[in-house]
């Protein structure tokens, strides 16, 4: 039996040959998220590498609280919600009792790079042999879009009605560069969603960033810039564009760093791994 | 309904045991024997943060844990270390993690999302004196805290209450248990004293049996996926989820309660209190009984659920009750429910990290004494009594212990 995009199967004197399905590891249904948003592409990737790399049978993932909160609906795997910004310290816990399990992160900019700074940030210093999944679209979709850390100077938001402004409520955060600065991050890399090859390239990274930890290494980090069409006050298309404009201007593309998994101690039994040497 | 007469030392039955057991205590401080029941409870993982006064029990875990190959993680926060719980416990771990006061506050979070989603889990909270950063002294403060809800929503978490550290090591043992049972996050609660101080005990451990889990993320190899939430925006399927919890804490209620009472049978008046509260009651006791008051212990060992049937019961037949606690006055609120009038029920507390002496117990025992026989003697010759001012169910600790109040004025130190 064959099946059509939509995961439904075709009659079997279909001579048409199947070139793109639904990867086996995504739930057959749709999406709460809104028309042109990002995430599904995301999860689709996410998916298809799972599926390349055997992952969905031992995976443990963690599901974060703002529009990726229901992750779980989508992606057929074992999951735990995490609080606000918890979802390092969460999947810290399972990693340090499940050394087999593989164990992802999905997190959104609010989450990961606001309230969840400092579960972050312990998370790669500690070197948590876990792969991290941060999606940042600059604003926080789930609940309106507010002003996130991760929105652009002058950018309007529902909490930000004139603008960002430097001088009133900071700059945009690059979290992803200040993880790359820590030992124990083995891989950290930045792509987006904006167009067909960007979007190559950022499964190119998350398949990188979830081979680190099959291969045993540290803190493995992909941030795939993404749009919210509805929160940006824009078309799909028009939000596309920005992405691709200003967005990736102030964030830059490219992988930030990969220090190869030999740097890594293993750490595979309970025990804190020591103090990762610099590679 | 359990009193628990076997729990803790002293259980001893002839002398060869009690020999026996003489020679086999050892001296531990309050916050290692804990952690060392943990151990020999069979924690998988122990996750933690410094704050004083419950430094020693990280620590003991620190070398320890590690010793066994077993998991430990010094957190970035108490934030940190609650969510690692949550992390490991949802794989099916037996996980503790140990606080102070302040930091416990910051565990709520995670102790809410851990009640709603039927995550187990043992907190230990090591009480210190707040508000605020407060002190490091003992303090039972968090009372409320830790049977009202903690965090955000509608749940409970049963509390174990120690009054000695031989106690306390039988009750982390319990605590798994409950936790596992109930697929709930439980917590252990002792006021600084009991974390700091070094008694004689028996070096008796136990480890709670092992279940197998069908909810426990182990990864979906073979059977579908399990999903530990606490989230459902469908009021009718969130309403149902609390209903379902609601339930499982009335079974809690049912079978979990566990008091102890101490020379109640001929007693006129009771004092309730429990922890280190209930250590100088039992002094308090001694000297009022010397006098001739007829006064017995009724101490709570779960705080949630609160005996309160059975201190119904008691309070029926007593002249009135005294509430002792290291705080302004919390557990009073939940004896007043359950006793429900029946008896005059007076307070006496102190707070900042001070605890009362047994003398200061005993005069406020003999406060209460005298206005219920004021009480009961104008009931007598009065028909019909006229209203009380103001109801007896509410002595200010005022009332009772004028001296810290003299002392107070005075700015003198006791």
């Amino acid at each position: 039996m064959t099946l059509n995009t939509l995961g439904q199967a075709t009659p079997a004197a279909s001579s048409a040959r199947l070139v793109y399905h639904r990867p086996d590891v995504l739930r057959d249904r749709s999406t709460h998220y809104c028309p042109g948003c990002g995430h599904g592409i995301v999860h689709r990737l996410l998916a298809e590498v799972m599926m390349e790399l055997d992952l969905p049978a031992h995976t443990i993932a963690v599901a974060p609280v703002g529009c990726a909160v229901f992750a779980y609906d989508y992606l057929n795997v074992d999951f735990v919600e995490a609080p606000h910004g918890r979802a390092p310290a969460v999947a810290t816990g399972i990693r340090r009792v499940r050394p087999e399990a593989f164990v992802l992160t999905y997190q959104g900019d609010g989450d990961l790079a606001a309230i969840g700074t400092a579960e972050i940030v312990h998370a790669a210093a500690r070197g948590e042999r876990i792969t991290a999944i941060f999606v940042n679209n600059g604003i926080y979709g789930m609940t309106g879009g507010q002003m996130a850390p991760t929105t652009l100077l002058g950018q309007r938001t529902t909490s930000s009605p004139s603008g960002r402004d430097a001088a009133l409520m900071g700059y945009p955060i690059r979290i992803t560069e200040m993880l790359a600065q820590l030992p124990g991050v083995t891989y950290a890399a930045r792509g987006t969603v904006a167009d067909v090859a960007s979007i190559g390239k950022l499964k190119a990274m998350i398949k990188r960033a979830c081979q680190v930890q099959i291969d045993g290494g540290g803190f493995a980090l992909v941030e795939a810039l993404s749009n919210c069409p509805v929160g940006w006050g824009m078309t799909a298309e028009e939000s596309m564009d920005h992405l691709k404009g200003p967005v990736v201007e102030a964030f830059p593309v490219g992988v930030i760093v990969d220090r190869g998994t030999s740097a890594m101690p293993a750490a595979d039994t309970g025990c804190p791994a020591p103090a990762h040497p610099e590679a | 309904m359990k009193s628990d007469r076997e729990i803790g030392l002293g259980a001893c039955q002839t002398a060869e045991e009690l020999e026996a057991s003489r020679r086999s205590r050892v001296l531990m401080k309050g916050n290692e024997a804990i952690a060392e029941a943990a151990v020999q409870a069979g924690c998988d993982a122990y996750f933690g943060y410094p704050i004083t006064p419950q430094c020693e029990l990280l620590e003991w875990m620190a070398r320890r844990m590690l010793e066994l190959g077993r998991v430990f993680v010094q957190a970035e926060s108490e934030l940190g270390a609650i969510n690692m719980a949550l992390g490991a416990a949802a794989t099916g771990a037996r996980v503790m993690v140990s606080s102070s006061s302040p930091g416990v506050s910051l565990m709520a979070e995670a102790m809410s999302y851990m009640a709603g989603s039927g995550t187990p889990m043992v907190l230990v909270n090591i009480m210190r004196a707040g508000p605020g950063l407060g002190g490091i002294g003992p303090s039972q403060s968090d009372y409320f805290q830790a049977t009202k809800g903690h965090g955000h929503g509608d749940y409970r978490v049963p509390v174990l209450a120690p009054d000695s550290i031989g106690e306390a090591m039988e009750l982390t043992a319990t605590a798994f248990e409950l936790a596992e049972r109930y697929r709930t996050p439980v917590m252990l609660v002792a006021d600084g004293i009991l974390g700091q101080a070094m008694e004689p005990v028996e070096l008796r451990f136990r480890t709670p049996e092992r279940h197998a889990f069908d909810w426990a993320l182990t990864g979906a190899a073979g059977r579908p996926a399990r999903i530990i939430k606490s989230i459902d925006l469908d009021p009718e399927v969130l309403e149902k989820r609390n209903l379902a919890l609601q339930h499982k804490y009335r079974e809690i209620a049912r079978h979990e309660v566990r008091w102890e009472g101490w020379q109640l049978e001929d007693a006129e008046f009771a004092i309730v209190a429990y922890g280190t509260a209930a250590r100088v009651a039992r002094s308090a006791i001694a000297k009022a009984r010397e006098k001739g008051i007829k006064v017995g212990l009724f101490r709570p060992i779960t705080l949630w659920p609160f005996p309160e049937r059975e201190l119904a019961r008691l309070s029926r037949r007593l002249h009135g009750i005294l509430t002792v606690e290291l705080s302004s006055g919390q557990m009073v609120e939940d004896v007043r429910l359950a006793v429900e009038g029946r008896c005059p029920v007076g307070f006496h507390g102190r707070m900042g990290g001070m605890v009362p002496t047994p003398d200061e117990v005993l005069g406020a025992l003999k406060a209460l004494r005298a206005r219920t026989e004021r009480t009961r003697s104008a009931e007598h010759h009065a028909a019909p009594a006229p209203p009380p001012s103001r109801p007896l169910a509410t002595y200010e600790s005022s009332d009772v212990a004028p001296w810290v109040h003299e002392r107070a004025r005075r700015g003198g130190r006791r």
